[in-house]
């Protein structure tokens, strides 16, 4: 009669700033500082509310900028403070300085990015072009798909951010409106498996602010006499090595997330209906669902098609991506943003890079969609799918397919 | 699945109806997903948001182009924008309007509408016209889809700017009460 029945898990319809101020609810972040700028504005509300109504024991620190934003954190990190904030577009901008000393540092600070498309055309909407303009800055970033990802990854970036073979701050990206904004179902962990899954934060005191221990934190290296190069190089290469070892434990703690959470998330990429296919999609962020959806479609008709959407994007998982790509020979690349370097999409870049390193040479296919706030729907995936299956054989980087061209 | 876009004006509450509509979907154990449309939000100006409701896990983030039912909860919004773009044969309307069903346009995809003279009824209840949780009493007589009590339990979860639960439960039970669902008969009309 006195049985112990686990019960069945607390389902809340959230949008995806809401779920992430749960996420860091439950992994008792100590300190949150806030600027906050549309779209994420909702999520720091959340957290002041959670805060205000004693959910949350952190502090708030309510800065005049998104510099301030992350030099606070730094100072909080320093003392062993686990850290949290979240911004994007022109707030991400404007932290820059101290965003790029954060991986330097090897803060295991987590901060959102929701996601938003840069100025300038005026746009307040979505689009990758924020995170993707610093993806090599250092940071560990992970893309999103799912609300219900947003709050599994946030908690789960802690462990890997913390964790001392990485020491390194991560980005969880989630696509402005469509994730930000769009509520659905989402199943709330028990706070007591969460507390099992994720320690107190792991310090490792490498660098600290502690009069008890005093010491130079980010001394003067480089230059070609005086310190000399060897320890900026050595700074530089600890920090490639660490970004490769992150590919590890980002898998090794999805699969704890699986086994003490019970939900199973791919964890660099996730390969979809990939089995014998001979067309393959690669995508990021929420536009899989549909894209996901599409691909059903198309199996349906006999068409040999799969996916591979791309969840950790820094580092890039070349092996993983490799493997999920299987045997496919033709492939196309879908971006939310644009490598203007290159007039293609930046996974585009990084596929086909990745391809290259492997001697592969399917024939591959750039198409950008979904800028500032547009829709990507089945039905565009639908004519990725067709326009990919028809590829000759050469097909590389060459003129990229804008999805939203005609859409008004 | 079942696809529902709804129309309002900015103000009204729209897109806080597709969230109160979410959660008691999901109160009563189906997936759903709620994206509203991205605007500039100002009083007055034509809003959409739109949802999902399915058995099983729903993967599409994106906006609705052709709806099961369309819910219109302001009277007039219909005259800026077309409600029934894409609308799917044998689909619902549920409208806000003070005018009988023979005074009304709509397109023949239509077979079954819900009409509630919902801004009569706000306007009794909140002195101005906030009509979405008064609509969702009028959605769930038209559809069926969700029942008074899930519908009670998400409005006592949910929070409200401009009126208080009190008032938002019973303009739930008038909407509810008020609407008038005909079954259109093609068949009858030709």
């Amino acid at each position: 009669m006195n049985a112990v029945v686990k019960p069945r898990p607390r389902a809340i319809v959230c949008d995806g700033n809401e779920a992430a101020a749960w996420a860091v609810t439950l992994a008792h972040v100590d300190m949150v500082a806030v600027y906050p700028i549309t779209p994420q504005s909702s999520l720091v509300e959340y957290l002041a509310k959670f805060v205000a109504d004693g959910r949350l024991n952190a502090e708030i620190v309510d800065v005049e900028g998104e510099h301030s934003v992350l030099s606070v954190l730094h100072g909080g990190a320093l003392a062993g403070a686990r850290t949290y904030t979240g911004t994007c577009g022109p707030g991400l901008a404007f932290m820059f300085e101290p965003y790029l000393r954060t991986p330097g540092l090897r803060l295991p600070i987590v901060m959102s990015i929701v996601t938003r498309d840069t100025l300038t055309p005026q746009s307040v909407w979505g689009g990758h072009q924020d995170a993707m303009s610093v993806r090599e800055t250092g940071w560990i970033q992970l893309y999103c798909e799912s609300v219900q990802e947003v709050l599994d990854t946030t908690i789960m970036a802690y462990r890997i951010a913390e964790h001392r073979g990485v020491m390194l701050p991560v980005n969880v990206c989630h696509d402005g409106n469509y994730l930000s904004y769009g509520a659905t179902r989402v199943e709330l962990p028990e706070p007591a498996d969460v507390d099992a899954f994720l320690p107190p934060p792991a310090v490792h005191w490498h660098a600290a602010l502690d009069p008890e221990r005093p010491m130079g934190v980010d001394p003067l290296t480089g230059g070609a006499g005086g310190p000399g190069p060897a320890m900026f190089v050595r700074y530089r290469k600890g920090h490639c090595a660490a970004m490769q070892h992150a590919l590890g434990i980002i898998a090794e703690v999805h699969e704890d997330w699986a086994r003490l959470i019970g939900r199973r998330h791919a964890a660099l990429v996730e390969a979809y209906r990939m089995e014998d296919a001979e067309s393959a999609l690669v995508t990021i962020g929420s536009m899989s669902g549909a894209a996901k959806d599409a691909v059903d479609q198309a199996r349906a008709r006999g068409e040999r098609v799969g996916l591979v959407r791309v969840k950790t994007y820094r580092p890039f998982p070349v092996a993983a991506l490799i493997e999920a790509l299987g045997d496919a020979s033709r492939i196309g690349v879908v971006d939310r943003s644009v490598s203007f370097g290159w007039n293609c999409g930046p996974l585009y870049q990084d596929v086909i890079a990745a391809l290259h390193s492997a001697r592969r040479r399917p024939a591959t296919q750039s198409f950008i969609g979904g800028l500032a706030g547009a829709d990507l729907t089945t039905d565009h995936f639908g004519r990725v799918i067709e326009l990919v299956g028809a590829l000759p054989d050469d097909s590389g980087l060459g003129a990229v397919i804008w999805l939203n061209e005609q859409d008004r | 699945m079942y696809e529902v876009r709804i129309h309002g004006r900015g103000g009204q509450g729209a897109v806080l109806a597709g969230s109160i509509l979410a959660t008691a979907m999901v109160h009563e154990g189906h997936y759903v997903v709620a994206v509203p449309s991205f605007g500039f939000e100002r009083r007055g100006a034509p809003v959409t948001s739109f949802l999902r409701m399915d058995s099983r896990e729903i993967r599409q983030m994106t906006n609705i182009y052709r709806p099961d039912c369309v819910l219109c909860i302001d009277p007039t919004v219909g005259r800026a924008v077309n409600i029934f773009d894409g609308i799917r044969d044998n689909s619902t309307w549920v409208q806000a309007t003070a005018r009988p069903l023979a005074e009304l346009q709509f397109p023949g995809q239509v077979a079954t509408v819900g009409l509630c003279d919902a801004v009569t009824i706000a306007r009794e209840i909140f002195g101005r016209s906030i009509t979405n949780t008064l609509m969702l009493g009028a959605f769930a007589r038209t559809t069926g889809l969700v029942s008074l009590d899930s519908l009670r339990e998400a409005l006592r979860d949910s929070e409200f700017r401009d009126a208080g639960l009190e008032q938002n439960l019973r303009a739930l039970e008038r909407g509810h009460a008020a609407t008038i669902v005909h079954h259109i008969d093609r068949r009858a009309a030709a």
